[in-house]
This record gives C-alpha cells, sequence and structure tokens, in this order.
C-alpha cells in the first residue's frame, strides 16, 4: 500500500529546509510514530494527511522537539536537532501556528505581534507590524482588545500574524481553518496563498483536501503513524483509491 | 481604639503588606511560570536579615551592608537554579517540592553553623531614626516610611516591566502557557534563569529592610513563607497585581487581626483565604 515517488534529481542539490528520516516517536509506552520520512524544500508547500489521531500534530511537535523522537533523526537546514531545544529549531525561522491557536489570555493583539517579533536568519525583516496588520485588517481593528476575546477566526489569524512577524521561513499550520465559518476559511485560505506566494515555505495539516490539493505541492498521507503515500497533487489525484481509504473522501 | 491608634496599625499593615508584596511577587512568579513550588524561598528571606546582619556590623553600615548582600543573593539564587533545579524541570512536582525543602534544611542549618541559634537585631540606620509627626498625637517611624517608599518603587518597576516591555509580554504568556512561548523561539530556560535569581533577590531583599523592623532569628522564613503562600493563593497565581492586592489584604488583617481579636488572629489569615477560594476558587486575579 505504499507509493512514495522519488524527489526530483534536480532538487537533490538542494538542502532541504526540513529532512525527517526513520522517525519514531512515543508517548510513554505508546508507540504512536512508526518510522516516518519526509522531506521540505525552501519555498515548497508540503500537506501532512491522515484522519484523527494517525499522528499528523505528533509528527509536527517531533520535529520541532517538543516531543522527541527516540529514534531517528530530523535536520532543520541541514543541521541535525538532536540535542537541542525547540526554541533553537525555532529560531532557525519556524513560524509555529499550533493546534488549538496558543492565543494566549489576557495579552493584546499587539503585544502578540511584538513579543516574539525578530528578523529572519540573514537580518531581514519583510513582515513589520504594519504589513501583518495590512494582510490582516480585523487584527488591526482589534488592535488593543484581549488576544482570548477575538473570534475563533481572528484568533487563527492572529496566530498566523504572530508567527509571520518572526519572518519564518517556513510556516507550520496545524489545523488553521478547524471549527471555522466557511467565510472565514477561506479567508484563511487565501493568506496560506499569500504566504506561499512570499516564497515561504509550509507544512499544512487540514481537513480540506480540496484546497490541499490546490495549494500544496507535495502530500505526505499518515496512516497509524506511517507514510503510506508521499507525492505531488496529480499523482494523489491518480490514486482516488488513496484518499477514499485513508481520509475517506469520496 | 483611637483614631491615632487606627491609623498607626493601618500604616503598620500597609508597610508589612507592602513587604510582603517584595516576598510573594518573586514566589508567584516562579510558581506561576516554571512550575516550581519555591519552598526555600522563606529562607532566602531570612539569609537576607542575616546578611545585613552580618555586614552591617563588619562594613559598619548598614547601608554598605545592602550594597554588598544584594549579589551575593542574586549568586545564591543563580546557583541554586544552575546547581539544582534545571535538572528537575522535566520531574514531577514532588521532586521539586522534595529538594526545595531539603534546601530549606541546608539553608536554615547553614544559618545555624555561620550565626548560631541566638536571636539578633540590626539598628534602624541613623539616617531614618527620627520620627515623623503625623498629628498633635501620633508619631511614625522614619524607616517604616522609608521601607514602605522602597517597596512601592520596587512594586512600581516590576508593575511597569510586566505590564509595559516585551520582556513582561513575555513573562505574563509564560504564566500561562509556556511551551508556546518557547514555540515562538523564546529562550525560556534563561527566562527561567532571570526569574528564579530575580524572585529570590527579592525575597532576599525584603529580609535585608526588614532587619531592623524584627527580630533576626532562626526559622524566621518559616512562618513567612507559610504567609505569602496564603498571598499567592488569595491573589492568583502567577499573577503580580493579585500578589500585590493579596499582599495588602493580609497585610492589614495581620496587623488588625492581632490588636482587635488577638485570640483568633493566627486564624484570621486562613479564614481570609478560605472566604476568597468560596467566592473566586482561582484566586482575585488569576
Ligand atoms: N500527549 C499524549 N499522550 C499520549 N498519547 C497521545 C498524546 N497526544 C497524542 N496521543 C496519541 O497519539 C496518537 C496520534 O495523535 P496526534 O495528535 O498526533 O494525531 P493527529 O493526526 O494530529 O490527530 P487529529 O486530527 O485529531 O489532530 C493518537 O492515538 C493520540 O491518542
Ligand atoms: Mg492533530
Amino acid at each position: 500500500m505504499t507509493a512514495i515517488q522519488q524527489p526530483h534529481p534536480a532538487q537533490a542539490a538542494v538542502t532541504p529546509l526540513v529532512e525527517v528520516r526513520g522517525l519514531h516517536t512515543y508517548y510513554g509506552e505508546s508507540h504512536v510514530l512508526h518510522g516516518i520520512d519526509l522531506t521540505l524544500l525552501p519555498g515548497e508547500t508540503l500537506s501532512l494527511l491522515g484522519r484523527n489521531g494517525m499522528g499528523k500534530t505528533t509528527t509536527l511537535k517531533s520535529i520541532l522537539a517538543f516531543v522527541p523522537p527516540r529514534r531517528g533523526e530530523v535536520s532543520i537546514k541541514g543541521q541535525s536537532t538532536a540535542k537541542r531545544r525547540p526554541w533553537q529549531l525555532v529560531r532557525q525561522g519556524i513560524g509555529y501556528v499550533p493546534e488549538g491557536r496558543g492565543i494566549f489570555p489576557g495579552i493584546s493583539v499587539r503585544e502578540h505581534l511584538i513579543m516574539a517579533a525578530r528578523p529572519n536568519e540573514r537580518g531581514q525583516s519583510p513582515w513589520t507590524l504594519e504589513r501583518v496588520l495590512d494582510t490582516f485588517p480585523r487584527l488591526g481593528q482589534r488592535i488593543h482588545h484581549d488576544g482570548s476575546l477575538l473570534s475563533g477566526g481572528e484568533q487563527q489569524m492572529l496566530s498566523i500574524g504572530r508567527a509571520l512577524t518572526t519572518n519564518p521561513d517556513l510556516i507550520i499550520l496545524d489545523e488553521a481553518t478547524e471549527g471555522l465559518a466557511p467565510l472565514i476559511r477561506d479567508e484563511i485560505w487565501k493568506i496560506i496563498r499569500e504566504i506561499k506566494a512570499s516564497g515561504i515555505a509550509s507544512i499544512i495539516v487540514d481537513k480540506n483536501i480540496d484546497n490541499l490539493l490546490e495549494v500544496a505541492d507535495r502530500h505526505v498521507l499518515l496512516v497509524k503513524g506511517e507514510v503510506v503515500f508521499s507525492g505531488d497533487s496529480r499523482g494523489l489525484r491518480e490514486d482516488p483509491s488513496m484518499l477514499e481509504t485513508h481520509l475517506g473522501v469520496a | 481604639m483611637d483614631l491615632a491608634f487606627f491609623s498607626v496599625q493601618l500604616l503598620n499593615g500597609l508597610q508589612y503588606g507592602l513587604l510582603l508584596f517584595l516576598i510573594a511577587s518573586g514566589l508567584t512568579l516562579i510558581f506561576g511560570i516554571m512550575g516550581i513550588i519555591n519552598l526555600a524561598h522563606g529562607a532566602m528571606y531570612m539569609i537576607g536579615a542575616y546578611l545585613v546582619y552580618d555586614l552591617t556590623f563588619r562594613l559598619g553600615s548598614f547601608w554598605l551592608a545592602i550594597l554588598a548582600a544584594i549579589p551575593v543573593a542574586i549568586a545564591l539564587g543563580l546557583i541554586i537554579e544552575r546547581l539544582f533545579l534545571d535538572t528537575l524541570y522535566k520531574r514531577d512536582h514532588l521532586y521539586q517540592v522534595l529538594l526545595t525543602f531539603g534546601l530549606i534544611l541546608v539553608l536554615n542549618e547553614a544559618q545555624r553553623i555561620i550565626w548560631g541559634g541566638d536571636v539578633h537585631s540590626v539598628p534602624v540606620p541613623e539616617l531614618f531614626s527620627g520620627r515623623i509627626q503625623l498629628t498633635d498625637n501620633l508619631q511614625y517611624s522614619h524607616y517604616r516610611l522609608f521601607v514602605m517608599g522602597v517597596c512601592l518603587a520596587l512594586a512600581g518597576v516590576i508593575y511597569w516591566v510586566i505590564r509595559h516591555t516585551r520582556l513582561g509580554i513575555i513573562i505574563r504568556a509564560g504564566a500561562v502557557n509556556r511551551d508556546m512561548v518557547e514555540g515562538l523561539g523564546i529562550n525560556v530556560r534563561t527566562l527561567f534563569t532571570l526569574i528564579f535569581s530575580v524572585g529570590v533577590a527579592l525575597t532576599a531583599f525584603a529580609g535585608m529592610i526588614a532587619a531592623p523592623l524584627t527580630s533576626i532569628a532562626p526559622g524566621m522564613g518559616d512562618s513567612i513563607l507559610i504567609t505569602c503562600f496564603v498571598v499567592v493563593v488569595i491573589g492568583g497565581i502567577g499573577s503580580i497585581k493579585g500578589a500585590f492586592w493579596g499582599a495588602i489584604l493580609i497585610g492589614m488583617a495581620e496587623t488588625f487581626g492581632s490588636v482587635l481579636i488577638p485570640s483568633l488572629a493566627s486564624m484570621v489569615i486562613y479564614l481570609i483565604m478560605a472566604a476568597v477560594l468560596l467566592v473566586k476558587p482561582r484566586g482575585l486575579f488569576a
């Protein structure tokens, strides 16, 4: 049931942003990831697919060392993540938009957008506060509000906006459209396309396959902590049974 | 009770409350952000008082003693955090409680070895030895007013840092969700070291400026620790504002309790804590 496409030979020379080899992760005794492999090149958009509980969030947390893998290798920009702390990995240019958004109660929208703001590793700051507020006008209107009192969609925008203020080379979006009204979802997808167009790579976990097929360059499909498909949208469309069996999409 | 007496008690309660705030602010931040229940916090208050007692006689000046004692207190905080706590963050609370309880024993024993079991005192510094005539029949000690002023100024600085600086945003965010703060690329370990040593230094400093007002005795940190835990719980864990108002409330309650209802005095603060928790289970400002 495996259908792994080899990366294009021309891409092999580029240092991947993220490279994961044979990742095994446990929560205590429970073995959740069984040898995950994935590669993300600069500027690339990757979707991480799979039903509930298949290990998508755990994969992201293992990459960021929040849940350090027991076996396997993760490297970010060619540097092994072993023995390093999440904040050090994030500092290599990763904007993390976690499941549940990670908005801090009691902290205003403006404070969220300045607390972690920093230039990228090359000393550039394309995502100024002004640009983030231009991208999310709703946040500008609520600039002094407590972040946790915003609507779900606004909180999601705040979480993405906050990640952008760190001027990342890669943004990780875990269920960024979960629980939002369709119109707000469309707004988030529009922003995801803008982020992609600006050259930032992304790893996206989302339930909305249609949008992912359109936006993502490549897909990795997880079943019970194993990769059962890795390839581009065309490959995934050509194998509809894959989506049907593993995602319940007809 | 006449008005003059009442006013003096009011000032005493305020002064005691402000001192409690210095101790409780460190306790609440260490607890709220680092998740560490620092039982040794009270012992650091004691160490502060003994350091000033010792150095005042060695250096011949209360002020020089304070100047010399502050770096010692900060260094002690750094050593405890780096050497002992660092290995325990990933462990269960029980390990931290055991470790910091062990630290109380070690610090108390060190105090006994260095300074002995006698009760000591430090004279009120010359500069503030006078009394101010507030009304015809009401005087108040300059030194107590000075202590209030210093505590208020420090409270103002702490408030400003927490409310208006990036460090303050990070501290407040860390009290809610440490992992998310780390997920934004912020070095939480350095933040912990900073908070622990500043928290411990504030407590020791409270002991230093309280030295001329109290008897310096073995175990003096133990009872203040309990009082400060009551303050933290009343104010809400991790909340500086809560620590401030909780400290003022408890400072007043202990002061008035001991003059108005001496038989119940030792219970008053717990009754207040119970009452607050009934109405607001997570504290006033959580
Ligand atoms: N902290 C934890 N402790 C123990 N088991 C966990 C923990 N977090 C997740 N799991 C288990 O690990 C497995 C993978 O969970 P994970 O959250 O990675 O899935 P997911 O693909 O992100 O699912 P969802 O779509 O629900 O977000 C699940 O079986 C889950 O129950
Ligand atoms: Mg998940």
